[in-house]
C-alpha cells in the first residue's frame, strides 16, 4: 500500500509537469488511469489533493504563499467528501449483502411453498406465479383429498415483499395441517381467518379464495374471502362468467361465516382465477380491463392450461415493460373430459 | 488521565477554537496536512453536536503514547440528554441532518480509536484516539 501510493504519487507528479508544460492529453488520459488506481484502492480526494500540492510544491519550489494556502483550503474542503465517499462505499457493500440475503430467503420461500399440481385424467392445468420483487406475497397450493377431490386455494397477502412472503408461510402451514378430507370450503377459510386474525398486527390482511373441485362431477364448490372473482369459461358460447361470493378478507375480524355458492363445468370449459397483480396490470396511466385478460386467454385456448398461462403472463410482462407492479398470478383449470 | 488542554463549548464560535487548538496540537506533533484536516473536522463534528444537542459541554485534548507511538487523544464531554441508542446513530445513513458521510459515523472514520459512553438524562462522553503513523 504505502509503495503503490508512493509510486502513483510519483506518476502523478510527472504527469502535471509534463501538462503544465504541453497540455497534452496524453497527459490528461494518464491522470484518468492514475484517479482510477486511487479510486480502487480507495485513496480519498483529500489524499489526492495533498499528493497535487506536495508535487506542485516539488516542481516549483518558490510558488506562491497565497496559492499555497489556497490549495491547502481546497484539501480543508475535501474532507467531507472523503468521509460521504466512504459511507457510499460502505451502504453499497451493505446493500451487496442484503440482496444475496434476500435472495437466499427467495428460494429458500420457494421451496417452502412448493405445492404440487395434481395430475388427475381429464385435467388440465396451469399455473403460474410471479413476484413483482424477489419475494412473493401470492400463493397458491393444491390439496389431494381421499375421496378424488381437489383442494383449490389461491392467497394474496395485501402489501408485497418481504413481509407478505413471511404472513404466506403461515396460510401454508395452516393448509398442510388440515384433515385430508373434503371439507367445505367456508369452514376452512373460517379456520383460516381466525388463525391470520390472531397471529398478525393488525395491519396485515389476506385476501383468499377456496374452492373444491370434484374431477367425476365437474362441480365447483367455492368461498371467497376478499379475493379477486374467478372467472368461469364456456366453451359452447365462447363467454367468460365472473363468479364470488361476499366475504370479508382475513385477518380483519375473529369471527366471520363465509358463503359458499358452486358451479358445474362441462368439457372444454375452463375455470380462471387470479390475483389483483393480473387484474391491475397497468399499460403506462391505464389499468387494464378485464376483458383484455380474456382477449388473451383466447388467443392462446388452443395451447395446454400451462402454456396458456405462461402466455398470458409473457403478454402483461411485455406490456408492463417486465417491471411488474404487484406480485402475478393465474391459475387455469380445463376439464378435458 | 490528565487532559492538558480543554475548550469549553458554549457557544457556535467555540467550536471554532475547539478545532483550531486541535489542529495547532496535531501540527506540533507531527501529524500531516491531511491528517491534521481529520483531526480538525471531528473536533468540529463532536463539538456541534454538542452545542446542538447538550447545549454545552467540553473538549479535552492530550498527548499520550503507546510504546513507540504517539498520538492524540480527544475526549468530549457533556452533561445534555443523552443518546438512547449509540449503535443505531453510529449505523450509516443515520444522520438526523439528513447529509452523506459527518456525524458520528465520521468521526470514527477520520479517528483510529472511538469509544462512546452515554447515558440518558445524564449526558455523553466520547473519546477518540488518532495515531501518528
Ligand atoms: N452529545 C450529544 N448529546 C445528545 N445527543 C447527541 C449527542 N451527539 C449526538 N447526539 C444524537 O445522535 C444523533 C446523531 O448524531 P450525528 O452527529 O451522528 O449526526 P447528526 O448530528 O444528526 O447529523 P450531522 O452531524 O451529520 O449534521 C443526533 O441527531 C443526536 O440526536
Ligand atoms: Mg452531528
Amino acid at each position: 500500500m504505502e509503495n503503490f501510493f508512493k509510486e502513483k504519487a510519483d506518476e502523478y507528479k510527472k504527469l502535471l509537469a509534463e501538462y503544465i508544460e504541453f497540455q497534452d492529453e496524453k497527459a490528461l488520459y494518464g491522470v484518468e488511469l492514475v484517479s482510477k488506481a486511487f479510486i480502487k484502492h480507495n485513496i480519498l480526494p483529500e489524499e489526492i489533493v495533498n499528493i497535487h500540492i506536495k508535487a506542485l510544491k516539488e516542481l516549483y519550489p518558490d510558488l506562491f504563499a497565497s496559492f499555497e494556502h489556497s490549495l491547502d483550503f481546497l484539501l480543508e474542503a475535501m474532507i467531507s467528501y472523503g468521509l460521504a465517499h466512504q459511507e457510499i462505499q460502505n451502504l453499497r457493500e451493505q446493500q451487496i449483502a442484503l440482496k444475496s440475503e434476500i435472495s437466499v430467503a427467495a428460494q429458500m420461500q420457494k421451496t417452502l411453498l412448493k405445492t404440487k399440481k395434481p395430475d388427475i385424467a381429464g385435467l388440465d392445468i396451469g399455473v403460474i406465479s410471479v413476484p413483482a420483487n424477489q419475494m412473493n406475497g401470492d400463493y397458491y397450493s393444491f390439496l389431494q383429498n381421499l375421496d378424488g377431490t381437489i383442494g383449490i386455494a389461491m392467497a394474496d397477502v395485501i402489501g408485497k415483499g418481504v413481509p407478505a412472503a413471511l404472513c404466506m408461510s403461515m396460510i401454508k402451514y395452516s393448509l398442510d395441517s388440515l384433515p385430508k378430507e373434503s371439507t367445505p370450503p367456508p369452514v376452512i377459510l373460517g379456520n383460516l381467518n381466525r388463525v391470520v386474525e390472531r397471529n398478525t398486527e393488525s395491519n396485515m390482511f389476506i385476501t383468499m379464495m377456496y374452492g373444491e373441485y370434484n374431477p367425476e362431477t365437474g362441480k365447483l364448490v367455492y368461498s371467497f374471502a376478499g379475493h379477486e372473482p374467478g372467472y368461469y369459461y364456456c366453451a359452447d358460447e365462447d363467454r367468460f362468467t365472473e363468479f364470488s361470493t361476499a366475504g370479508l378478507v382475513l385477518g380483519v375480524s375473529e369471527d366471520v361465516e363465509y358463503e359458499q355458492a358452486e358451479i358445474e363445468i362441462a368439457k372444454n370449459d375452463m375455470i380462471v382465477l387470479m390475483t389483483d397483480g393480473v387484474t391491475e396490470c397497468r399499460d403506462g396511466d391505464r389499468f387494464i380491463e378485464i376483458d383484455e385478460v380474456f382477449d388473451v386467454i383466447r388467443q392462446y385456448l388452443h395451447l395446454s392450461a400451462q402454456d396458456m398461462v405462461q402466455e398470458v403472463y409473457r403478454y402483461f410482462e411485455r406490456l408492463q415493460d417486465f417491471q411488474l407492479q404487484d406480485d402475478f398470478s393465474l391459475l387455469i383449470l380445463r376439464k378435458t373430459v | 488521565m490528565n487532559p492538558q488542554s480543554c475548550v469549553h463549548i458554549h457557544k457556535e464560535w467555540d467550536i471554532v477554537g475547539a478545532r483550531q487548538l486541535g489542529r495547532e496540537m496535531a501540527k506540533e506533533i507531527g501529524f500531516s496536512t491531511v491528517d491534521q484536516a481529520r483531526i480538525a473536522t471531528a473536533i468540529s463534528e463532536l463539538a456541534r453536536n454538542i452545542y446542538l444537542y447538550a447545549d454545552q459541554g467540553k473538549i479535552s485534548y492530550e498527548i499520550i503514547y503507546n510504546n513507540s507511538r504517539t498520538g492524540l487523544c480527544l475526549i468530549a464531554e457533556d452533561e445534555g440528554p443523552g443518546i438512547s441508542d449509540i449503535s443505531q446513530v453510529m449505523e450509516d445513513g443515520f444522520t438526523t441532518s439528513g447529509g452523506l458521510g459527518a456525524g458520528l459515523p465520521g468521526v470514527k472514520r477520520l479517528m483510529d480509536e472511538f469509544e462512546a459512553y452515554s447515558e440518558i438524562g445524564k449526558g455523553t462522553t466520547i473519546k477518540t484516539v488518532k495515531w501518528l503513523r
